[in-house]
């Protein structure tokens, strides 16, 4: 029977997702340490071996593609003119390609910031700056600047369309560079999408040989996306269907993860309340954010750090342990698997103050503005209050027994009244651990990836 | 020719809406590329605008009569930005109550306003004046 196999190389894991291509199945799922440090090739045909036992070898396998975070996942500078405007919009376009923003920079660049970005270890600069027909100068000096240093990595050209003729002439070439449509064509309105593909594009066919994998391209069809890039897709997926499935409608997903906590949210997040005015940037309709200083492992430390004693005490049930003893158990062993109960109420606590802190950041709030008529209300970023589902993925909700428990404490309470968190959401699990594959089978097959998700993803 | 852009908008937190949908429809309809930032706009977001879409003039409305405090250093933080010879043109019903014209006019100049108008100017007014304030710059 033929079958697709799905690879995610992560930072620590190597999983594989199976599937029967005619019955729309997962035949199965394995997964094996990454070998980034020698050849990822390894890991991989181990985890593939131990598939193959299980299935008996009757699988005849016609497509092998993989996301992969392994090796640092893919690193962008951003790169834009007003702080709150285009470096804030090339950032989210970022973001939304599965990077990881190491730094953002905006207006003209100086000798010493081009030094730093020379000495970073960034595989992409999203270079952005002034509306279509806007500010020219900035972004014209920015690259007369990365031509001076001779960066060596590609550059995305995603500003004022009216600059790009100037700019193809100043990297001529010397510099490797890729021009897509600006992230903000005028004020009010962001445009992601064509710097978020060609971002893509560049890390499938560039980045990934750079990072060592390229053995393992010989024996797979292709490393298409970063893998947070393919949880967004399968959220989109699932969300907004495509041209012959419908989709569920607006969703969230909460992707805790060892060293970050992902939230995805597919939605416009328009006020729900009347008389709300709308302040900021607009925002993408696929919205990824990442905490960095959130993670169940190599950031245990910081997320003690952001939440405090009180609202870790807050989520535990064992009060006896020595909080600081745990994370700091947690940071310095990070393949640490926590096995007996109080251990586990420890994870998850932890998991909980990601989920409660990651969504506050993700989600827009409510400001009051005190007028001489009374109080106006206004709302920065997406207003989630009503938001039909919210999705958990990631090991430490997939493999809990009360994955419900640690989604809840990610939706609104009075304690955050100005927040816009979702309120009563429907709670959705990917059991199987299948959102990175499903993001990848939506590249092969769109129709088929809506279906298995609707199939697979459930309902707690 | 390119079009000549004006970034729009209400300052402070000042919730009237209709002039400045009248001025969005009529600066279009003249020929000038709009880029309205709404009611509600601290001077932060006009002045972002104007940077970002490189604006040849501001233009600001205040009806609520806190128009003075709210305006107060906008000049200075367009020069502090770069924006230096933008135009900045005030108008609505920019202070409160009925006070000596003269007076305000002169202040709001102080301030560093090109232009200052007073209640119930039509927006005709202030485009004239525009393309007048534009062609002399060439
Ligand atoms: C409708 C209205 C409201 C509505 C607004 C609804 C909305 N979302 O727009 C509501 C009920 C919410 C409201 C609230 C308030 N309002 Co009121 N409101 C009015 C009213 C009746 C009409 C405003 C209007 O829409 N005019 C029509 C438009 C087309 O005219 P315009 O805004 O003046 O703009 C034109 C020109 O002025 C000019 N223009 C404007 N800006 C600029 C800039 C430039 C550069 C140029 C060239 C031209 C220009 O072009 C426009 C096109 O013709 C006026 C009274 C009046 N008749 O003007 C009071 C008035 C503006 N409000 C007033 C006040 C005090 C308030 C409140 C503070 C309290 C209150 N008493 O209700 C609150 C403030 C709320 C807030 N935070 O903003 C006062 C202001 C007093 C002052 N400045 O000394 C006024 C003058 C009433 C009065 N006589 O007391 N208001």
């Amino acid at each position: 029977m033929d079958a697709y196999l799905f690879i995610d190389f992560g930072s620590t894991f190597t999983k594989l997702t199976l599937v029967d291509i005619e019955r729309e199945e997962i035949i199965a799922t394995e997964k094996a340490y990454t070998t980034v440090e020698t050849d990822v090739t390894i890991g991989y045909e181990n985890a593939l071996k131990k598939l193959k036992e299980k299935t008996n070898g009757e699988y005849n396998i016609i497509k092998k593609l993989a996301c992969s975070s392994a090796a640092g996942g893919l690193k962008i500078i951003a790169i834009g003119l007003v702080p709150e405007l285009t470096a804030e919009a090339a950032k989210r376009a970022a973001l939304g390609a599965g990077a990881k923003v190491i730094k953002t920079y905006s207006f003209k660049l100086n000798n010493s910031e081009l030094e730093e970005i020379k000495n970073s270890n960034a595989d992409m600069i999203l270079l952005a700056g002034g509306t279509d027909g806007g500010n020219s100068d900035t972004i014209i000096h920015n690259a007369e600047m990365i031509n001076k240093f001779n960066l060596s990595i590609p550059i995305v050209v995603a500003g004022n369309k009216s600059s790009n003729d100037e700019i193809i002439g100043i990297f001529g070439g010397n510099i490797e560079y890729h021009i897509t449509e600006n992230v903000m064509p005028n004020l009010n309105h962001i445009n992601v999408n064509p710097a978020r593909e060609t971002i893509r594009n560049i890390f499938m066919k560039e980045i990934v040989h750079a990072k060592g994998m390229e053995n393992v391209e010989n024996s797979i069809s292709g490393i298409l996306m970063p893998t947070p890039a393919s949880v967004l897709k399968a959220a989109e997926a699932l969300s907004m269907g495509s041209r012959d499935e419908e989709g569920i409608g607006d969703l969230a997903v909460l992707d805790i993860g060892g060293a970050t906590t992902d939230v995805h949210s597919i939605a416009d997040g328009e006020p729900t309340n009347p008389g709300v005015f709308l302040r900021g940037l607009e925002e993408p309709h696929s919205k990824r954010t990442v905490e960095g200083d959130l993670g169940m492992r190599y950031s245990a430390i910081s997320v003690f750090e952001a939440a405090g004693t009180r609202t870790m005490k807050k989520y535990l049930k064992y009060d006896d342990l020595d909080i600081e003893k745990e994370v700091h158990k947690r940071s310095t062993n990070p393949s640490f698997v926590a096995t007996d109960e109080k251990e586990i109420d420890f994870d998850e606590a932890m998991a909980k103050v990601c989920a409660d802190i990651s969504m506050k950041r993700h989600a827009g709030f409510l400001e009051t503005v005190y007028s001489p008529l009374g109080n106006i209300h206004t709302q920065e970023g997406k207003d989630l209050m009503k938001l039909p589902y919210l999705l958990g993925t990631g090991g430490v909700i997939v493999n809990s027994k009360n994955p419900k428990d640690i989604l809840s404490a990610a939706t609104f309470t009075m304690e955050d009244p100005t927040s816009l968190k979702p309120r009563e959401p429907k709670f959705l699990l990917d059991k199987e651990y299948i959102l990175s594959a499903m993001g990848l089978l939506t590249m092969v097959d769109i129709n088929m990836a809506v279906r298995m998700l609707k199939k697979y993803i459930v309902e707690i | 020719m390119e079009k000549k852009k004006v970034v729009l908008g209400v300052i402070g937190s000042d919730a009237h809406a209709v002039g400045n949908k009248i001025l969005d429809y009529s600066l279009t309809n003249a020929g000038y590329e709009v880029v309205n930032i709404g009611v509600l706009s601290p001077q932060e977001d006009f002045i972002n605008a104007a940077i970002e879409t490189n604006a040849d003039a501001i233009f600001v409305s205040s009806l609520y009569g806190h128009g003075e405090i709210d305006c107060k250093g906008l000049r200075e933080k367009c020069n502090e930005a770069g924006l230096n010879d933008i135009l900045l043109y005030v108008g609505g019903n920019i202070v409160v109550g009925k006070q000596d014209w003269d007076d305000v006019k002169k202040r709001f100049l102080d301030m560093g306003f090109d232009r200052v108008y007073p209640p119930g100017t039509a927006a005709e007014v202030g485009i004239k004046d525009l393309t007048e304030d534009l062609s002399k710059r060439g």
